[in-house]
This record gives structure tokens, sequence and C-alpha cells, in this order.
């Protein structure tokens, strides 16, 4: 759809400069793609703990690429590597895992090798006030702390894994959800006294929610990988896209939304 | 009962006309090729290894139980309920009989949030639960049979109330003027009767049950062998492995269908 915009700019503007010398009456020809600027839809698959982040990285992309317009899609970083290899018609990936992406390159799906523009750190996020009072990991194994982690399979439930090792605690959760959203949501409902979710997810929660920090979080940082997909129906778009998610202005957004930067 | 034989026995016999046909052929085809699609995506070779995993029989286990459980509990709440809609008269039946369908048009992740909202800790009545009979409901198997009820029963309430209005009222006078109150009326004559009617409605709660996801993960969380019913059991394989979720679908495919074709050979024909 967008490809076959792409190409109607493209050939608007080579027939206006044929026949007129000039790009006199077409403001969108005349602002084409041919200049290197960025036009038409550039659709964007994006791990959903950077919805809010990216909601905000795309009115900025195209408040500064005028004739632009950002599609976003948010979802688990393993459903969108799906959905891409399956033939989505995405223009740019990025994933809250390295695992994730490899699905994709290994797919031969991707433009290039990917980039690593944040990383995520795992909290302790508590009910707003710390009613249970919990400092650390250790709290969570007290006897009668409900605490809710994400599944294995998901990266914030592996990250979770990795820390509770380090730190040589055993818990047993009442619940594995299926994404770092649904164990923050059993916080905010009160179902749970404590969950560990990435620090970005504590942090758009605040007005519910509130995050402890703990030392073993270090050892379990989360890699954003971001790229080009190789199919992009918008490649200009695509390519700009990853490269103002790495720009100065895109990279402060990230870190006021929690996310450490590289 | 005859004139539920006579319903589908095939009366007129002659061309099947095209106007017909081709739609209900795409119909079918619609329905049945993404089961297609499982069979032939499943991974034959390693499947016995994958089906004998504790986890997969774990979970299987768990959504037969707790959907029979859940059947049971609508069975007993949701016949009642469409004995009144039908039978008697009384004021707002029209909105109560809307309200029974909310669960069918709301997403059933919101249902979950509604049901934490009810029996959650903080809930309106799971606070009075859990300080009175320390009864906690979210992240049991308890909870997983309250999610399931809550999301299936319209299927019950809908088939019974339909049959309940499509039986013949004359046999229900009848017992009346020989002397019947209405509870033996409702016993002896009037559950005989819609007896088809219940059994489809029954099998059609169970099947919603054993599929239930959004409401159960949402209210019940996901725990293996306390709360990971099959459709979450699969929605997490897909996470990792697009294989392991294609065996998981194909096993409750199978024993789903098994199940309901068993019953329906037993009941839903010789009923």
């Amino acid at each position: 759809m967008s490809g076959r915009a792409t190409r109607t700019v493209v050939a608007v503007l080579v027939a206006a400069l044929t026949v007129t010398g000039c790009g006199a009456g077409d403001d969108r020809a005349s602002g084409g793609a041919g200049d290197g600027r960025v036009t038409g839809a550039v659709t964007v698959f994006a791990a959903a703990s950077l919805t809010e982040s990216f909601t905000r990285i795309g009115k900025d992309f195209e408040a500064a690429n005028p004739g632009s317009t950002v599609t976003l899609n948010f979802a688990g970083s393993s459903a969108l590597a799906n959905q891409i290899n399956q033939g989505a018609p995405a223009d740019v990936f990025a994933s809250a895992a390295p695992a994730n992406m490899t699905t994709v390159t290994e797919a031969g799906n991707a433009d290039g090798a990917p980039n690593v523009f944040a990383r995520n750190q795992l909290v302790i996020a508590v009910p707003r006030g710390n009613p249970r009072q919990v400092t650390g990991l250790a709290d969570l194994s007290r006897p009668g702390v409900k605490v809710a982690l994400c599944a294995n399979q998901v990266p914030c439930g592996a990250a979770a894994r990795t820390a509770l090792d380090s730190a040589g605690v055993a818990l047993t959760p009442v619940t594995l959800e299926q994404d770092v959203k649904g164990a923050l949501a059993k916080v905010k409902l009160g179902e749970v006294d404590a969950a560990l979710v990435y620090r970005t997810d504590a942090r758009a929660a605040h007005a519910d929610v509130t995050g402890v920090e703990f030392p073993e979080s270090a050892r379990a940082v989360n890699d954003y990988p971001i790229l080009a997909l190789k199919d992009a129906p918008n490649p200009t778009g695509a390519r700009a896209f990853v490269a103002y998610v790495r720009s100065t202005p895109a990279q402060a957004v990230l870190a006021e939304a929690g996310f450490q930067t590289p | 009962m005859t004139q539920v034989r006579d319903h589908t026995a095939p009366r007129r016999r002659g061309r099947v006309p095209a106007a017909l046909l081709v739609p209900a052929g795409l119909g079918l085809l619609f329905l049945v090729l993404p089961l297609a699609g499982l069979v032939i995506r499943a991974p034959w070779t390693t499947l016995p290894q994958r089906l004998t995993e504790p986890g997969a029989l774990t979970a299987l286990r768990l959504s037969v139980q707790t959907a029979t459980l859940a059947t049971v509990l609508c069975l007993l709440l949701g016949v009642p309920l469409a004995w009144m809609l039908a039978r008697v008269e009384f004021p707002g039946r029209r909105l109560v009989r809307a309200l029974v369908t909310v669960p069918l048009v709301l997403p059933p992740v919101v249902g979950g949030v509604a049901l934490l909202l009810v029996f959650g800790r903080r809930g309106l009545l799971g606070g009075w639960l859990d300080a009175t009979f320390g009864i906690t409901l979210p992240f049991t198997t308890a909870g997983v049979v309250l999610a399931e009820s809550f999301v299936a029963m319209p299927f019950l309430v809908i088939a019974v109330e339909g049959a309940l209005r499509a039986a013949d009222h004359r046999y229900e006078e009848a017992a009346a003027t020989l002397g019947a109150s209405r509870w033996t009326t409702f016993t002896h004559v009037t559950l005989p009767l819609v007896a088809p009617g219940l059994a489809a409605g029954a099998v059609l709660c169970w099947a919603r049950a054993l599929g239930e996801f959004g409401a159960t993960i949402t209210f019940a969380g996901n725990y293996p062998g306390r709360t990971q019913t099959m459709p979450l059991a699969v929605y997490l394989a897909l996470e990792t492995d697009l294989e392991s979720a294609i065996v998981l679908s194909l096993v409750l495919l199978v024993v789903s269908v098994g199940i309901l074709v068993a019953l329906r050979d037993r009941w839903m024909t010789s009923a």
C-alpha cells in the first residue's frame, strides 16, 4: 500500500519535472523522495514496553519530517517477530530482547545488522507507598508476600529468573504472567504485593505503583535492538526512523522514560 | 422429542440449489481450512515426545477438570435462570435477559478484571470472603472455574431458554391441572421435555469453558498445575516455540472433538 504510494509520488515527481521543468504544481511531489527526504507512511513494529516512549518519538519524527506519518504497532516482541516472518508489511522492528531480533535476522528479513538503542532493568513494583516495606529481593520470599513474575518464555521473565538466581532467592510466585503489563496490572489491582517489572513500566505507572531498585538487576539487563526490514514498503523511511531513534532528541525521550541509553 | 427428529430429518428430496450449496461450501471451508493449516504444520516426527511432556498433560487435565466443573456450576445456576426468563413474568425481564448476555460481548480480559474488582483481595466481596472464611479466589483453581463459568454461562442460558420457549406448554399445563406443584412439574415434565436443548447448551458451555483464555489469565493468573489451562499453555508456548504451540492446540482439538462426538452420539440423538 505505502510502497505503491511512494512509487506514485516518484512517478508524479518525474512527470512534473519532465513537463514543467520544475515542481510548481504538486506540493507532495516537490517535497518528494528524490532528494533523500522522508515522505509517506513508516510502519514501526515495537515491543509493548516501548509504548509510551515510541508514541512520543513517532510524533517528533513526523514533526521533523513533514509529509511523513508514523504508524506504530505495539505487542510482545515474539508476537511481532512472528508477524514479520509471516510477511507483515512493516518497515522497522524494535525488539525488547536480542533473541526475538535473531528470529527475524535468521529468517533473512533484516536490512543490515541490528543496533542496540536502549537498555532496560528490572525493579520491584509495589503498591504506591510500599505498604509491605519491600526493600530488596529477599523480602519477596517472606511468607504471605504474594509475587507476580513474568513467565520464563518472555524477556521480563527470563531477566527475573536471572536476577533471582544471582541473588540466591528462591520464591514461588502466585502467577507467571504472559507479559510485563500483566504483572504490573496485578500490582495496580492490589492482587499481589510485588512484581518484577521493567523500570520503565513502573515509572509509567507511578500514580499507582512505586518501583524499588535492587542491585541484582544489574546482572539481568535487557538490550533493545532496532533495525530496518528488508521488505520494507518504505525503505527510505525505515532507515531514517532507525537513525532518528539513535539521535540525541529520541535518546532523551527514552532516558526520561527510564531506559538506559548506550 | 419427535419434533426434534422431524426438524433434522431431510423432508424434501431434490436438487440442492446452488445459491445455498456454494455459500455453504465456502462457509465450511472457511471454518475447516485453519484447522487443516494446524494439521499440515504440525511437527509429526517429534509429536510423541512433545505429547508426553509432563507440562502438556498437566495443563490438559486441568483444562478438562475445570471446564467440567464450570459446566456443572453453570447447570446449577443457569438452568433455573433460563426457566425464570422463559416461564415467569416479572418486571424488567427484558433487561435481565440483556444482562445475561453481557459476558458474550464483553472482551474476556475485561471480564477477568471485573471479576477481580468483585472477588479480588480488595474486591467488593473478595475482602469479606477472605476476612470471614479465609477464602481467596484469584490465583486458585477455583478461580479458573469461576472465570470459565462467567464466560460460558450465557451459552447455556440462551440455549436452555430457547428450548423452553419452543417446548409445548400444554404438557406443563396438564401436569398442573393434575395437581402437580410447580417444582414437580419442573423436574418431572419440563426438564425431560427440554433435555436435548439442555444437553446442547451444556456441550456448548463446556466447549467455551475449555477454550477460555482472557478471563482466566486475568482473574486466576498462570501457574502450572494450579491455574495454567491448555489455552494459557498454548499462548506461552507461542512465545518461544511455534511447533510446541501447534501440538498443544492439536491435543486440545482432538480431545474436545472426541468428547463432543461421544456426547452427541450418547445423548443428543438418543434423548
